[in-house]
């Protein structure tokens, strides 16, 4: 089963580098990302770029868009480059084709994210340093890490749903898109629309949590949501359904 | 071990109110080419799928290398190989890394994934360009890259869904060369659905024919040739005037005579001389160049199938 996986990651990333060979094709994205993520905004932060934990707020967040365009092409581009049947034809289980392909979104997705945060604590490092290794605190570190690949796991895992039934490409990453802003501003905008006195209640109660604990809470319903994308995707995935389609 | 590759009892699949495979009975041998003969929309690719176990037939069963096609769907896929409506090849990879990705998916090791890519791709002619993106390949070197991935794995059985079709008429026989020399090399079962005729007496020991789902003949072409009438003489020549031919029509021999793309073609009734005839044409004043005796060829035996059925 793993090695199947590994070998649909293995694919997924050859298109994948295949795809974006050219400058517009690709790599000027992840260009602009790196500079964003790596260089721009930790030079503008200084010290607080690894002290606050809004850290865990932006590496959270990255990883969203950085998914959303690899998973929506992983079967729907199968299906629009008429692969897909020859895939289903294959030895391959459903199960290992499904995780396969979320695993290469994920790996692409949070695998950039580190890398940002690789090289934002470098130029950190360079530019605000005072003699010592400016590092994030261990909680923040770790929380960082494990919510962006959580959140990896969510996209990938919504994408997926939708990039199975949607006819394109192009349609596919559209309603991803969608899901993205809406998983974003909901919350927000939401919030907003809550009476004063219940979000100074929010608020003060959001106050007494330790990072720590906040980070864990987070985590503990990124992984159930999880989960349950991709039972759901799995119970969506049927051969006779993708070829008719 | 079962000595059939494929076979099928009673299968039947809908779409709707529209059958695509009506209550088809078949038996394949293990180590032939079998061709699966149709016009479009016959219920030909919907057979496939069902074998390989991608759709579920709406009744009865199919059992590929003695493999339940439904129930034991991921054993009959682990033994075959496959090339469908589509060639299903990733068009931004190179043909290499086309192959190597389903020697991967096939489990084969590393050193005999490279041999059996090299091996393959030198036979067909295409080991000089398995760094190119296939993308910017021809359709028919796609088509024989397509054909080289189904046999990778050294499967059992291999289906082919219109193999050439789309083809211009010099690829697709370079391609049906390619097969023929593959399949005799591999000792491979071959299900091939096509409706292009010439191609399956080429390739095909056995044949099948079906229209609108339903399996109309199956055997050997010869004996579907045999099946569509009796024999006839096909005389090349000039002078083959109305006088003529209503002198042959008045013979009890002659079924039919008629003049096509200048020849004149006698169906005769069972297996009569022809020199009889012939001695006739030229009292009449036919001048007779060539003189071939046989039976219809497939493509004439399959319209009589198409026509017996509509009527």
């Amino acid at each position: 089963m793993l090695a199947d996986v590994w070998t649909i990651v293995w694919k997924e990333w050859k298109e994948l580098l295949a795809a974006s060979s050219g400058f517009r094709g690709g790599r000027l994205g992840v260009l602009i990302f790196v500079g964003v993520f790596g260089v721009f905004l930790p030079l503008q932060s200084g010290r607080a770029w690894v002290d606050s934990p809004i850290g865990l707020l932006y590496w959270a967040w990255v990883p969203l868009f950085l998914v959303n365009s690899v998973i929506a092409d992983s079967f729907a581009g199968e299906r629009e480059r008429r692969t897909l049947e020859t895939l289903l034809a294959s030895r391959l289980s459903d199960r290992a084709i499904l995780l396969g392909k979320m695993a290469a979104a994920v790996s692409y997705g949070w695998g950039l994210s580190l890398v940002g945060i690789v090289l934002g604590l470098i130029t950190v490092n360079v530019t605000s340093a005072d003699g010592t290794l400016l590092l994030y605190p261990p909680g923040i570190g770790l929380g960082i890490a494990l919510l962006s690949l959580l959140t990896s796991c969510l996209v990938a895992g919504a994408g997926v749903l939708i990039s199975l039934r949607a006819a394109t490409v192009r349609q596919a990453a559209q309603t991803v898109s969608i899901a993205v802003m809406l998983l974003l501003f909901v919350p927000i905008f939401g919030l907003q629309a809550l009476p004063l006195e219940l979000r100074i209640n929010l608020a003060k109660i959001a106050m007494g949590i330790e990072t720590t604990q906040a980070v864990l809470a987070a985590s503990g319903i990124l992984a159930v949501l999880d989960v349950a994308l991709f039972l759901a995707a799995s119970s969506r995935f049927q051969r006779a359904k993708l070829i008719l389609s | 071990m079962t000595t059939l590759a494929v076979h099928t009892e009673n299968l039947s699949r809908h779409f709707g109110s529209v059958t695509a495979v009506d209550d088809m009975s078949l038996e394949v041998p293990r180590g032939i080419v079998f061709g699966f003969l149709g016009p479009n929309g016959a219920g030909k690719t919907t057979t496939i799928r069902l074998l390989l176990g991608l759709l579920e037939p709406t009744s009865g069963k199919a059992e590929v290398l003695g493999y339940d096609a439904l129930r034991q769907a991921s054993d009959v896929r682990l033994r075959s190989g496959a090339l469908l409506e589509h060639n299903g090849l990733y068009e931004r990879l190179t043909a290499e890394d086309n192959l190597d990705f389903y020697g991967r998916v096939w489990r084969m090791s590393s050193s005999t994934r490279r041999e059996r890519i090299r091996q393959l791709l030198t036979h067909l002619e295409l080991w000089e360009r398995r760094k190119e993106a296939v993308g910017t390949w021809s359709r028919g070197m796609k088509q024989k890259l397509a054909v080289a991935r189904a046999l990778l794995h050294r499967p059992q059985v291999v289906f082919l869904d219109e193999p050439t079709a789309g083809l211009d008429p010099v690829a697709a026989a370079a391609l049906r060369d390619d097969l023929a020399g593959l399949v005799t090399r591999e000792g491979v079962t071959v299900f091939l659905t096509t409706h292009n005729l010439a191609e399956a007496e080429r390739l095909c020991s056995q044949v099948g024919v079906i229209r609108q789902g339903k399996l109309l003949a199956v055997g050997h072409p010869d004996e579907l040739r045999a099946r569509s009438g009796s024999p006839r003489a096909e005389i090349v020549g000039r002078g083959f005037g109305e006088r003529v031919l209503e002198m042959l029509r008045t013979r009890p021999e002659v079924a039919s005579a008629e003049v096509q793309n200048g020849r004149l073609v006698i169906d005769l009734r069972g297996d009569v001389e022809v020199a009889p005839l012939v001695s006739l044409i030229v009292g009449a004043g036919g001048q007779v160049e060539e003189v071939r005796k046989g039976k219809a060829s497939l493509e004439e035996a399959f319209l009589t199938l198409m026509g017996t059925e509509e009527e």
